[in-house]
This record gives structure tokens, C-alpha cells and sequence, in this order.
């Protein structure tokens, strides 16, 4: 036993708001619709997966912080309250330190470029209001403000791999006893930059937005528990370390799984992006969930949602382990492992 | 397996066998340490962007040497490193260098930044923009505008393989780094972190913060009654940090000791401190337990201190509390006058000041305070200062309220 469990989930996704969209998309398995986003200087769009408005209105919108914060910022925080639940009570009651591990990759593109632009056009007249809200830590510092939390917070970056980094760096400060609780959130928004940007590495690869929490704790709560039960190092693609040959090691450290196994890896239908990940799992043996297939590329969120599938899946019954793979696009190859508990 | 990792029954002590720097004072330790010693002011006329528009035209830009430190990075890679990546690179070779460090496997590194390789994001989006059906060069402005790129740079010039982690708390995100690998180290999770903190001046951050009207019209006075803002500046700071025991195996200089590490979050705003500095307070008070120091022990403090009336006042407040009776005795003053912020590169550069205080046994002055803020129940250091140093305290506060504190100690 490792000793750190999840104790719950919260996802945002273009399936809607909450575990339950996200767990009915990924049963229908159809790729989610896709809409078209304008790109300045194209008369064609760019083709994306957003997430729906939310019906209704989440009241923490209107709390102070966030009534001007971009979306990313909401996405995070709806996500964040789903997976703390009721124990968001013990928060306001002073009674629980609750650390925050905001993992993204793009991050809260949508101000930073209208504050360019801004800035470009007139810099006396670029908007104070705006920039604050540019910065990687604006959302992971709304939710500390929104849930009063005063305990340790970090906004990590880096590529989709980062998301499992986060939960290891949360399973450090939890056997350490900096904190009785901690959410590991991986969030994206979408801005015709980001999609136009990735459409460079792949015309294929359609981009979303969204945000997906884990949140973590010492102790197991009510069954049917589910434990991390391992994360890889995180191997880097370098010189001498291919994007192929540190999706193997990744897939190696782990085991060879069963039949009774789950693997939520990253693919996208998309061969050229695929590639690597494929080859490194190909004798799989168990069940396979792919939900970028479903749910679009949605970057730090997307390595969220396949933690939010994998625990999903494990507390449902449907299977005793599962395996996370995410085989990131300029940075490393990681892999986690998440078991249910037999309690 | 970075998940479960054995526990070590005992806590490794954490020192420093490298240390590289570079900041509007100069590239390396020997410039840095002299400037500093001497309180001397490095902001000038910014030349990197324009800002014939803006309401402030200065900032402490660093003079990047040519050519760039020779080593594993091909030429390639070198022509497409931004201006971040290249001040990263130029601190991380003086340290690697001092360390005497070789090409290893098992060697994470850990980053501080709050805006990457920005000035490719910007160049991005103008050709995006300007030029809306031109690809040429775009993709590689992308993948290198990432901070993960500029550790991987790291990675292939030095020749080890991580894993790199790279934190994003706006300005804490240097002491943030240096406080996480510092726990790896201290927990046994490696024997050896390479880690620092980094920055370029960007045309986006430098308006950001002149929108915010942050940026002194006049000059950068932290902790004077008088002051009205901050100077911006660029740079970097690496570190290398082993554990004791593995230093003594290989038999390398110890420059200094990193001894305690405290972080804490401010929910008061989004880009203002609480007042009474209650997050300041924690953090301090973290990294002191984490030390198994109290603040009578500490012989000085190298202030956030950014010259904003709200984050000094509030600092000031969080320090008395802090420190109680010792306030009165306890010689505090910020580098910023002089190097400017240095935004995700501030915790590092402003721990290796801590650093060169404590190896010279002085105290680096704020030159430019007259009239000190009437706040402050401790003395500002503002001439050069020899003092007897053991222990010293940096603190980092950025915006989101994320709050870190590291106490280095000196190594005799």
C-alpha cells in the first residue's frame, strides 16, 4: 500500500460539467461534436471542442475573484468543488490544510493574448485588470481565495506529463504532513492561438478545453476506495532518450498488466502523434479507453481526464487496477497506476 | 519510481558546491557579489523593446555575453534559444562548473519561472497576426517559448536526464524551486538537484506591470516612506545542491548550506498582499520551523522588498511579528534597487545573494532608501555593512499570494 488514496474526482470537459458527462461521453464513445473558431487573417476556421455553458449558472461565479477571471480559472474551480465534495465544509471550518498542485500547459492564453494585443495597439491604455490574470498562478489562486485555503500552492508547467508529476508532488506533501488534504488539477482554455498553434504539429488533432481534479488524501473514505498506487519517473525525450524509447520505459516500470487491467492512455486517433504510445503498449492485454478520442486534445486537462477515467472506472467495480499513460508532446513519457481497494 | 519513494528514517543535510549568476550587475559570482557588497544600481534605459509609449522607460537589463558558455548544445540549438533560455544557461554553466558535476542519469532539475521563453510567445503572435498564412518558423517559436524547453536545454547541455519540474508561481516561482529541491534532496528523493530560478524582460510583462502602474516613475526606494514602485529587471540564478554525505564522497567544495524552506498562500487579492502580511508571517515562520531556528538566530533578512507601498508595508508588518523583541537588532534590506525584480528568477538570485552575504560576511545595502518607512521596527541596511553572519533569510511573494521563504546558513 502506498498510502495515498483518491477521494474524489471533479471534471469540466466538452461532455459538460461534472464526472458524470465526462463518465456518459466516454461510455457513448463517439467523438464529441466540434465547432468551428475564428481565426483572425483565415476566412477558414479553426475546428475545436469547447465546453458547453453551464446550466445553471455555478454561484461561485460570482464571488469576487472570479466574476472577471477567464475561463480557465472557472473550469479549475468547478472541477476542484466536484472533487472535494462535501469535505469542502472542513475547509471553511478551518478544520483541514488543503494544498493545491495546478498543473497546465497553456494556461490562461485567452487574457495573455487580448493583453498583447492590447498592449500593442496602445500600452497606455493596456487594461491593469487584464494582466494579473495572464500570469500561470492566477487560477490556482482564485481557488485558494474561493475556499480560503491558506496552506501550500504551486502552478507547475510543462507538457501533459506534468499532470502526473503533480500527483506525486501531492503524495509528497501528504506523507510529509504538510497538508491533510490536496487537489491536483490539470486545466486548458481555448484560444484560436493554442488551436492554431497546434494545428502546426497536426491538422488531425483538435483541440478542447476543460479541467479535471483529483484530490488526495492520507486517509481512504467510504469504499469503494481507490489508491495511487504508482507513478514512473518521468523519462525525458533527449538526445540520447527518444519520444519512443522513453514511452517503453514508462510502460516498463509498471508491469505487464492482465486482462483484468485497465490502460487510459492518450492516443487521439492520430497516427503521427500516436505513434510512440502506441508501439510502447501495443501487447496491452487488458481494456483500453482512449479519451482524447472522445474528448478532444485537451492538453494538461486531457492528462486529467484519463486520472479522472482510470479512478472512475476502478470505483464503478468495473475493474481491480489501471494504468495511466501519458506519452507527452516535447517533454517526457510518465505513467501512473491506480488501484481499487479491497477494504 | 518517482511514486512510492523509500522514506529515509533521517533528513539528509542539503548543501551548495555551485552557484551561478547573472543580472544587470554582470555574469558571474565575482561581478555579482562585488555590486551587491557596494549597493550599486544597475537599472537603465531599456533597449530591448520600445517604450517611447509607456509611462516608465527603465528597467535593469542584463548584458548577455558572446558567445554563450560552450557545451553539449549544438549551434542549432544554441540560435534558437530566446533570451531567457540563454540567461539560464550562462548561470547554469558557472554552476555546473563549480560543482564540478559530471554527466549523470539521475539528476532532476527544478525551475522557476513566471513567463518561459515569453518573447517568443510574443514574436508568435505578431507573425500570427501580420502575417497570418506564414508558418515559417512558427513551430519552432512554439515548442521553444515553453518553459519545459528551456530545462530540456539544460538537460542536453550538461547531458543528464531529469526529471525537470518547473514552477509557475509568479515571482515566489525562484524560491519555490530552490525550497522543492531542497526537499528532494532533504528527503532523500535524490542525492543531487540542479535548480535556479529565471527571466528575460518581455515588452508583455514590462507593460503588465506599467498598466498596473507598479513601476517606479522615479527610482526604486524599497522601504522608504517615499517610494512608488518597482524596477524590472532579467536574469538567473542556478544552484547545485547534494546532500552532505554524497559531497564528502567526492571530496568538493561546500560554499553553503540550505537549511530551512516555508511556503504559504495569501487568498487576500490578486495582486495585493494582506496588509497585516499574515501569508508573509506563515511562510517565514515555516521555513524557520523547518529549520529548527527561531528568528533570534537569524542575522539578517533579504527582504521581497519590491518598493511597492503595499508589499513593503505589508512585509514590514510580517517581520516585526516574525520577529518580535529581535526586530530592533535584525538588519533587513532588498537587492531589487539594484538588479530590479526579477519576477520567477528573484528566490534564486536573491538566494545566492544570501549566499555571497554569508561566504563574505556582509550585508548587501539598499542605496538608495533616505527616509526609511516609519513601519519598519528594523534597521535597513543602507551603507556596506561587514557583519557576522550564521544564518540568513530570503523571502519571495508573488502575485496569487504565493509566499516562500529559504534560510541558507553558512558553512564552516
Amino acid at each position: 500500500m502506498s498510502g495515498i488514496f483518491i477521494r474524489g474526482e471533479g471534471a469540466v470537459s466538452p461532455a459538460g460539467w461534472g464526472v458524470v458527462a465526462l463518465r456518459d461521453a466516454i461510455a457513448r464513445g463517439d467523438p464529441l461534436p466540434v465547432k468551428e473558431l475564428a481565426r483572425p487573417g483565415w476566412s477558414r476556421p479553426l475546428m475545436v471542442r469547447t465546453v458547453p455553458p453551464a446550466a445553471p449558472r455555478p454561484e461561485f461565479i460570482s464571488h469576487a475573484r472570479l466574476r472577471r477571471a477567464s475561463s480557465i480559472s472557472h473550469y479549475a474551480v468547478a472541477a476542484a468543488l466536484e472533487a472535494l465534495g462535501a469535505e469542502a465544509t472542513e475547509l471553511a471550518n478551518g478544520a483541514l490544510r488543503l494544498g493545491i498542485v495546478m498543473c497546465v500547459m497553456s494556461g490562461c492564453v485567452n487574457y495573455s493574448r487580448r493583453f498583447y494585443d492590447e498592449t500593442l495597439k496602445n500600452p497606455a491604455t493596456a487594461s491593469p485588470l487584464v494582466f494579473p490574470e495572464t500570469v500561470f498562478n492566477a487560477p490556482a489562486s482564485h481557488l485558494a481565495a474561493l475556499l480560503g485555503t491558506t496552506a501550500i500552492n504551486y502552478t507547475l508547467v510543462g507538457d501533459t506529463g506534468t499532470m502526473l508529476q503533480g500527483l506525486t508532488l501531492a503524495a509528497d506533501w501528504l506523507m510529509n504532513k504538510l497538508v491533510d488534504g490536496c487537489l491536483v488539477i490539470g486545466a486548458e482554455e481555448i484560444d484560436w492561438l493554442t488551436a492554431d498553434a497546434v494545428r502546426m504539429f497536426s491538422s488531425q488533432a483538435q483541440v478542447s478545453e476543460g479541467a479535471g481534479a483529483l484530490y488526495l488524501r492520507r486517509e481512504p473514505g467510504p469504499a469503494p476506495a481507490v489508491e495511487l498506487r504508482a507513478v514512473t519517473d518521468s523519462y525525458l525525450f533527449c538526445r540520447n532518450q527518444t519520444r519512443a524509447l522513453a514511452a517503453q520505459k514508462a510502460r516498463a516500470e509498471l508491469g505487464a498488466g492482465s486482462a483484468e487491467h485497465l490502460l487510459c492512455d492518450g492516443l487521439q486517433a492520430v497516427p503521427r502523434l500516436d505513434r510512440e504510445e502506441a508501439a510502447a503498449w501495443r501487447d496491452w492485454p487488458g481494456v483500453r479507453l482512449s479519451v482524447k478520442q472522445t474528448l478532444g486534445e485537451g492538453l494538461m486537462a486531457a492528462a486529467a481526464w484519463q486520472c479522472i477515467a482510470a479512478v472512475d472506472a476502478l470505483r464503478n467495480g468495473k475493474f481491480a487496477s489501471a494504468n495511466v499513460s501519458v506519452v507527452g508532446c516535447n517533454q517526457q513519457a510518465i505513467a501512473a497506476q491506480f488501484e481499487r481497494m479491497r477494504l | 519510481m518517482l511514486f512510492p519513494v523509500p522514506r529515509k528514517a533521517e533528513s539528509s543535510r542539503v548543501v551548495i558546491t555551485g552557484a551561478g549568476i547573472i543580472t544587470a550587475l554582470g555574469r558571474g559570482w565575482k561581478e555579482n557579489a562585488e555590486g551587491f557588497r557596494v549597493g550599486r544600481a544597475a537599472v537603465r534605459p531599456v533597449t530591448l523593446f520600445d517604450v517611447s509609449r509607456q509611462r516608465v522607460k527603465v528597467a535593469a537589463e542584463a548584458d548577455m555575453p558572446a558567445p554563450l558558455p560552450r557545451t553539449n548544445l549544438r549551434e542549432h540549438r544554441l540560435q534558437r534559444m530566446d533570451r531567457a533560455a540563454r540567461l539560464l544557461l550562462v548561470a547554469a554553466h558557472e554552476a555546473w562548473q563549480q560543482a564540478g558535476w559530471t554527466v549523470s542519469e539521475d539528476l532532476p532539475v527544478v525551475l522557476g519561472t513566471t513567463s518561459g521563453g515569453m518573447s517568443l510567445g510574443q514574436d508568435y503572435y505578431l507573425q500570427a497576426i501580420e502575417a497570418p498564412q506564414s508558418r515559417r518558423l512558427q513551430a519552432t517559436r512554439m515548442l521553444h517559448y515553453q518553459a519545459q524547453r528551456q530545462g530540456l536545454d539544460l538537460v542536453e547541455a550538461f547531458g543528464f536526464q531529469g526529471p525537470i519540474t518547473i514552477i509557475a508561481n509568479a515571482c515566489a516561482s525562484g524560491a519555490n524551486a530552490l525550497g522543492h529541491a531542497f526537499e528532494l534532496v532533504r528527503r532523500g528523493h535524490a542525492q543531487r538537484v540542479l535548480t535556479g530560478g529565471y527571466d528575460a524582460l518581455s515588452h508583455l510583462v514590462f507593460a503588465g506591470f506599467d498598466s498596473l502602474q507598479a513601476l517606479s516613475p522615479t527610482v526604486c526606494r524599497p522601504f522608504d516612506a517615499h517610494r512608488d514602485g518597482l524596477a524590472l529587471g532579467e536574469g538567473a540564478a542556478v544552484l547545485a545542491l547534494e546532500t552532505l554525505e554524497y559531497v564528502r564522497h567526492r571530496d568538493a567544495e561546500i560554499l553553503g548550506e540550505i537549511v530551512g524552506y516555508g511556503a504559504s498562500a495569501d487568498s487576500h487579492h490578486l495582486t495585493q498582499p494582506h496588509p497585516n502580511g499574515d501569508a508573509a508571517f506563515a511562510s517565514m515562520s515555516a521555513a524557520c520551523d523547518s529549520a529548527h531556528l527561531n528568528p533570534e538566530q537569524v542575522g539578517y533578512v533579504n527582504a521581497h522588498g519590491t518598493g511597492t507601498p503595499l508589499n513593503d508595508s505589508a512585509e514590514a508588518a510580517a517581520i516585526n511579528r516574525w520577529a518580535g523583541t529581535r526586530a530592533r537588532m535584525l538588519p533587513v534590506s532588498s537587492t531589487k534597487f539594484s538588479i530590479g525584480h526579477l519576477l520567477g528568477g528573484a528566490g534564486a538570485v536573491e538566494a545566492l545573494v544570501c549566499l555571497m552575504a554569508l561566504r563574505g560576511q556582509w550585508l548587501p545595502p539598499t542605496s538608495t532608501v533616505e527616509t526609511p518607512e516609519p513601519a519598519c521596527a528594523f534597521p535597513i541596511v543602507r551603507k556596506p555593512t561587514e557583519a557576522k553572519l550564521e544564518y540568513v533569510l530570503s523571502n519571495s511573494f508573488g502575485f496569487g499570494g504565493a509566499n516562500a521563504t529559504l534560510i541558507l546558513r553558512r558553512w564552516s
